[in-house]
């Protein structure tokens, strides 16, 4: 497997104020892999990945997402990611139908193309029955599933999920992990971040920030190795107390 | 462009299924004109009043008959003792009490003077006024009649014309105030809750990570706002010029282009309110409090600018729909051109410019 870094991070920090959010993180991300980002409610996650996204500018320290830098080419970095927050922001007013032509077109997809990733789409997903309808009907799990989707119809080349998990029950969690690993197959790189100990385990790799600091980063079996603990839980409590 | 014209029709699809929303789209602009049209007005028709004849003469009975046969008043009860007076006000019974003094036409004839009490119901100080003010005319009237036959040596006799509001019709004074609310009502309110809403939810980030560059997406945000004020402003004056008979005296391109520079600067206040609230609620308290309550109380659309009080008056220049409203009134009514109202033009323009720059800065703030 060919091992090229999608995203390069070097010293990134963010100021706001006196307050450092995110204070001198550095890491790097392989192609395919599924990275999992987590830390404490504060802990940086969230601006630390808005940095990375463009829509938030760094106070110092360089990055590389897809091989854009996170200074001059937001624009390209904006075309090669998809994004897909906690609140699953489909149209509640839209139908399936139009909110996939809708960010199929913002994307700057062609009506065929649209077409073509909209059938596939809904045969996937099973929503044959409910293309016409308001999303507003649709049950959680399955907005969160169509949301991922169309985060993905202009084939991203890195995928950032902001908390995807979040109110959905186990059953439907286990599924979405499901469609993670299957788009990670397929060569797109994921970028989750989490507050479930369990979603860890599924990740390649874990970075655990505390107070702006990326504290550790392995696979989650040789960070449990080196704080001699049996599940992520218990690593990520350790990390906490401290 | 391609995007642009997806991200308009998603915006018409939110608007066109949202109950609400179309409610204070478009029924709001028609049930309010018909409101200040036809039920709100500061005219007054067949008030009851009340009259104590202390003389009951032929010169008195001539006068009653006369206020009584104006479509103004209706005479409702004869009272026979000044302490009835109080009674009747208190029951609300009458508006107003007409007291002629004892031996009426005698001493008009022997004395040449002689005086009527016009006693009002003031808890209603408009109402009150008005009353006096058409008593004093009915009887003025009566005085010139029989004057005719005497010669007086000296009279100034005062005659007034109402100019471009001939009849003092008080729905020519509501229009230009009422399509400057909803104009801002719809432009500014109707958008910053439109913008917010997509931060609730969340897909403003969506919208902000996609390629879409922030500035596309606020045009295509308040576009249909600009395309559904225009209507709402021909509406309006539609419904002014065949309802109410309201004469637009001046050019109509020219109503048009000032009602767009107006929309305009109410969408970007708009804007600038949806930067800073982060919730749809305060959106629409911001601009209800922010917005609409200023222009009905300060913009000189009920209340007289010159008399208010000077730290009002500064507020009230600085309210673009104060100069909207001169600026509509001068086109409408008196049919003026770009020749005299330039200023106020100039003034609007200025303003929308700084709140669009406001707004992009605020905007930009908000994007770090």
């Amino acid at each position: 497997m060919k091992t090229t870094n999608i995203i390069q991070v070097e010293n990134l920090t963010k100021m706001f104020g006196d307050f450092t959010a995110v204070d001198a993180i550095t890491f790097e991300i392989k192609k395919g892999e599924i990275f999992g980002f987590l830390g404490a409610n504060g802990a940086g996650k969230t601006t630390a990945m808005k940095m990375l996204i463009g829509i938030l500018t760094p106070t110092s320290g360089n990055a590389k997402v897809a091989g854009y830098d996170i200074y001059k080419n937001t624009e390209d970095i904006k075309k090669s990611i998809g994004y897909m927050s906690q609140k699953f922001a489909l149209y509640d007013d839209l139908t399936v139908k139009e909110n996939i032509t809708f960010y199929g077109g913002i994307y700057g997809l062609s009506r065929e193309q649209i077409k073509e990733k909209r059938c596939q789409l809904v045969e996937e997903l099973g929503l044959q029955k409910v293309t016409n309808e308001l999303v507003s009907s649709l049950p959680l799990g399955w907005k969160q599933k169509l949301a991922f989707s169309v985060a993905l119809l202009h084939e991203p080349k890195i995928i950032f999920l902001d908390e995807p998990t979040g109110g959905v029950d186990p059953i439907t969690r286990r599924q979405f992990w499901e469609m993670i690993y299957k788009t990670a197959h397929n060569g797109t790189t994921v970028f989750v971040t989490t507050h479930y100990m369990d979603e860890a385990e599924y990740c390649d790799r874990v970075s655990i920030m505390v107070d702006g600091k990326i504290e550790a980063l392995d696979t989650p079996k040789k960070l449990k190795e080196l704080f001699k603990v049996k599940t992520m839980n218990d690593v990520f409590l350790t990390l906490a107390r401290e | 462009m391609k995007r642009f014209i997806g991200f308009i029709k998603k915006e018409f699809y939110h608007i066109f299924r949202d109950k609400r929303t179309l409610f204070i789209l478009f029924g709001m602009p028609i049930v309010q004109i018909l409101l200040f049209g036809f039920a709100i007005t500061n005219e007054i028709n067949n008030v009851d009043i009340a009259i104590l004849d202390k003389s009951k003469d032929v010169t008195t009975q001539e006068i009653i008959n006369k206020i009584s046969s104006s479509k103004y008043f209706s005479v409702k009860q004869f009272i026979e003792k000044e302490s009835e007076i109080e009674t009747i006000f208190k029951k609300g019974k009458v508006k107003a009490t007409l007291v002629f003094e004892k031996d009426f036409s005698e001493k008009l004839t022997k004395e040449n003077n002689t005086t009527v009490q016009i006693i009002t119901d003031a808890t209603d100080p408009n109402t009150a006024n008005t009353i006096s003010n058409y008593v004093n005319s009915i009887l003025q009237k009566h005085q010139q009649e029989i004057n005719v036959t005497k010669i007086t040596p000296y009279q100034i006799v005062p005659e007034t014309r109402m100019a471009y509001n001939q009849e003092l019709k008080s729905v020519f004074m509501f229009v230009p105030g009422v399509m400057t609310i909803i104009l801002m009502l719809v432009s500014a309110m109707m958008t910053s809750i439109s913008i917010t809403k997509e931060k609730e939810l969340g897909t403003m980030e969506i919208l902000l990570v996609s390629p879409l560059k922030p500035f596309q997406v606020i045009i295509g945000k308040v576009f249909p706002y600009i395309f559904l004020s225009i209507i709402n402003a021909v509406v309006i004056v539609l419904l002014s010029i065949f309802i109410f008979k309201m004469p637009v005296a001046g050019n109509l391109f020219l109503l048009g282009a000032e009602s767009i520079l107006f929309i305009i600067s109410s969408l970007s206040l708009g804007i600038l309110i949806s930067t800073i609230s982060e919730t749809q609620q305060t959106a629409m308290m911001l601009s209800l409090m922010g917005l609409l309550l200023p222009v009905i109380l300060l913009s000189g659309f009920i209340f007289p600018i010159n008399s208010m009080h000077n730290i009002l008056q500064v507020i009230s220049n600085v309210i673009p729909a104060t100069w909207y409203i001169i600026i509509l009134k001068g086109i409408m009514l008196k049919g003026v051109g770009l020749a005299v109202i330039w200023k106020e033009t100039l003034i609007l323009l200025g303003m929308t410019i700084l709140f669009i720059v406001l707004s992009i800065k605020k905007y930009k703030i908000r994007l770090e």
